[in-house]
């Protein structure tokens, strides 16, 4: 079977770990539940994809892990675990020592990621300002940094503005950034969405370069499935707020129990075989998440759902050890 | 740091584009002369004088210009062309005196309503709304009325009506930034709410606010010659291009000379720092320069 992947991991070696996290947005329409009852383990040194189409609340995970939630978001229940402290009960300092020191992130649009009025050295030697050491030795490790994320010529390179790299350049300097203080959860948000293919695939080779090296954790957020199956060793799939799926990355692809993971797959257009004149979709809109349904929330869009679905949101349970789905009907199956 | 050599990928320096702008554009050209003009004479004013502004010969009084007095002299024979460059003076030091203190005031005020939270923005949106509901002929009357007219006055009036103006630009610039990706990966790297502001928001803030102070230059010289022509700044004798324009005003019939002498370089003032602040934001806006 999957000989070749390391078998489960154990709790406690856990970079960090996300349960029952339920986040509220207070919006003029009601009170809208972003994040219900999500749960994710992200093992130490491992990549975890995260997957879903847009506004299923992947970003909103992200904005939690950093408590750079939106003003009107409310924490309704959950543990974010990370090194063993709740990261929802930090104080405003404690955070601050962990963003960017041990969690550090990489955002998708590298045109507007870095600050465009300052020098790239003046932002990279800016970002070293907790390491206590003289200037020349901060230059030099961001010149270090850079050429070590492939751009040549680094001494000259710090002393240009943003605008004068190219977009992979950018990403790649926003990547050197946020792995200049050496962080234990690298999080990764769709860092290649703006990017082409061509510099898709060296971002991706030059990132897992970097974790072999630094030997953090990576939390990969997609929407390319084939990146996902290539990059990372386990899959979590989200589905309008809630984690419908998660599973080491072979369980995931060739064995998936939940209908919308199979959904998605279908339409990832690299895995289209023969020539149609239309490109698959799931059918059907995201449920509203101010009125949800109080059943399975895939149940309007979902092709195998039967009469025998109990009209109630179907509980997470093992397909085996270290893969989970919701689904009333592969949880039947097992039984 | 190593050399770089001006012809691999550096681009220009903002100098060296602002050199290059003014050679294809002569009204940055003028601008940049007609200021240079001003300011020189405003800071050599004691010693390019030709006459004692303030000396008084009533029996040379509203003379035309003539060899010895070029534009002339006024009701008090005092020399019209010396009291024009003292006048230069007075108008340039409310000018800078006036804009740099209200333009630090509103950088700080304004960036604390933009980024600062919810409840502080709509206090100091409140007192900024506030200030600018009144004319600022009125207030300056209301100020004068109870401090009496003085150059310190005027400096005050423009200072208080400036501070909401300035303090808006800069919140609207900083509310549009504090959504940007950077700050916000600045933040999840770690950033308190002082090296945002203090660095990533001023960096980008600083740049618009300076055009807009370098234009807002003879807006603040036309409002001091204005109080002054009221009565409402500058006491007598001292020159100023506003008390100027009010002495002349009396004899306008015979005596043209005199209005001429406060006005024109009012015009030019104006005309001077407008053509150089189009060329900084030609210059020096960042969505121009991000495209070259």
């Amino acid at each position: 079977m999957h000989t070749e992947y390391p078998p489960p991991v154990k709790p406690n070696s856990l970079a960090l770990s996300i349960q029952d996290l339920s986040i509220n947005f207070q919006t003029v329409r009601g009170t809208l539940k972003a994040l219900r009852q999500v749960s994710i383990d992200i093992p130490r040194k491992r990549i975890v994809g995260l997957v879903g189409e847009s506004g299923c609340g992947k970003s909103t995970v992200i904005n939690a892990i950093l408590r750079l939630l939106a003003e009107n978001a409310r924490i309704q229940s959950g543990v974010i675990e990370f090194q063993g402290q709740d990261i929802l009960q930090m104080t405003p300092d404690a955070l601050r020592d962990m963003r960017g020191n041990r969690i550090s992130v990489v955002f998708q649009d590298p045109m507007t990621a870095l600050n465009p009025v300052l020098s790239i050295g003046r932002q990279m030697i800016d970002i070293q300002y907790r390491e206590k050491t003289s200037r020349a030795q901060k230059t030099a490790r961001a010149a270090a940094m850079l050429t070590r994320v492939g751009i040549p010529d680094a001494r000259k390179r710090l002393e240009q503005y943003p605008h004068q790299f190219s977009g992979g350049m950018r990403q790649r300097i926003a990547i050197a950034m946020a792995l200049m203080a050496k962080p234990d959860l690298l999080i990764a948000d769709e860092p290649t969405t703006a990017l082409d293919a061509t510099l898709e695939i060296q971002i991706i080779d030059r990132l897992r370069k970097l974790h072999q090296d630094i030997g953090c954790s990576i939390l990969f957020v997609s929407h390319h499935l084939g990146l996902v199956a290539e990059f990372c060793d386990e899959v979590v799939v989200m589905y309008a707020g809630e984690t419908v799926e998660s599973g080491n990355v072979r369980d995931i692809f060739y064995r998936a129990a939940h209908p919308y993971t199979r959904a998605l797959l279908q339409c990832d257009p690299a895995r289209i075989k023969e020539k149609s004149p239309v490109l698959p979709t799931i059918p059907g809109e995201i449920p509203d998440m101010v009125n949800l349904p109080d059943a399975c929330i895939f149940a309007a869009r979902c092709p195998i759902k039967q009469h025998g679905c109990p009209l109630t949101p179907p509980p997470a349970h093992d397909i085996q050890p270290g893969h989970q789905a919701r689904c009333h009907l592969s949880a039947r199956k097992d039984d | 740091m190593p050399n770089i050599p001006a012809s691999t990928t550096a681009a220009p320096t903002p100098w060296q584009s602002l050199i290059n702008h003014l050679g294809r554009d002569p009204m940055a050209l003028l601008g940049i002369i007609l200021v240079v003009i001003m300011v020189g004479s405003a800071i050599l004013a004691p010693w390019i004088a030709p006459h004692d502004p303030n000396k008084i010969n009533v029996r040379y009084r509203l003379k035309p210009p003539s060899a010895d007095h070029w534009l002339g002299t006024d009701q008090l024979g005092r020399d019209v062309l010396s009291r024009v460059i003292m006048g230069s003076r007075i108008a340039l030091q409310v000018a800078l005196i006036s804009i740099a203190v209200a333009g630090s005031c509103g950088l700080l005020l304004g960036m604390l309503a933009g980024y600062g939270p919810r409840w502080l923005d709509s206090v100091l949106i409140v007192l900024f709304d506030t200030v600018r509901s009144f004319p600022t002929i009125m207030f300056a009357l209301a100020v004068v009325t109870l401090m009496g007219p003085s150059l310190n006055t005027v400096i005050l009036v423009v200072i208080v009506t400036s501070i909401p103006v300035y303090g808006r630009i800069v919140r609207s610039q900083t509310q549009a930034l504090r959504n940007h990706e950077f700050i916000l990966a600045e933040r999840a790297m770690g950033a308190g709410a002082m090296r945002v502001l203090g660095l990533h928001m001023l960096s980008n803030v600083i740049g618009p606010l300076l055009i807009i102070a370098s234009m807002d230059i003879p807006v603040v010289v036309t409002i001091e010659a204005g109080l002054s022509f009221l009565g409402l700044g500058v006491r007598p004798p001292t020159a100023s291009w506003g008390a100027i324009l009010n002495d002349g005003y009396a004899f306008i019939r015979n005596t043209p000379w005199l209005v001429i002498a406060g006005g024109v370089p009012l015009i030019l003032t104006t005309l001077g720092f407008t053509f150089l602040g189009e060329a900084l934001r030609d210059v020096f806006d960042p969505k121009l320069r991000r495209e070259a």
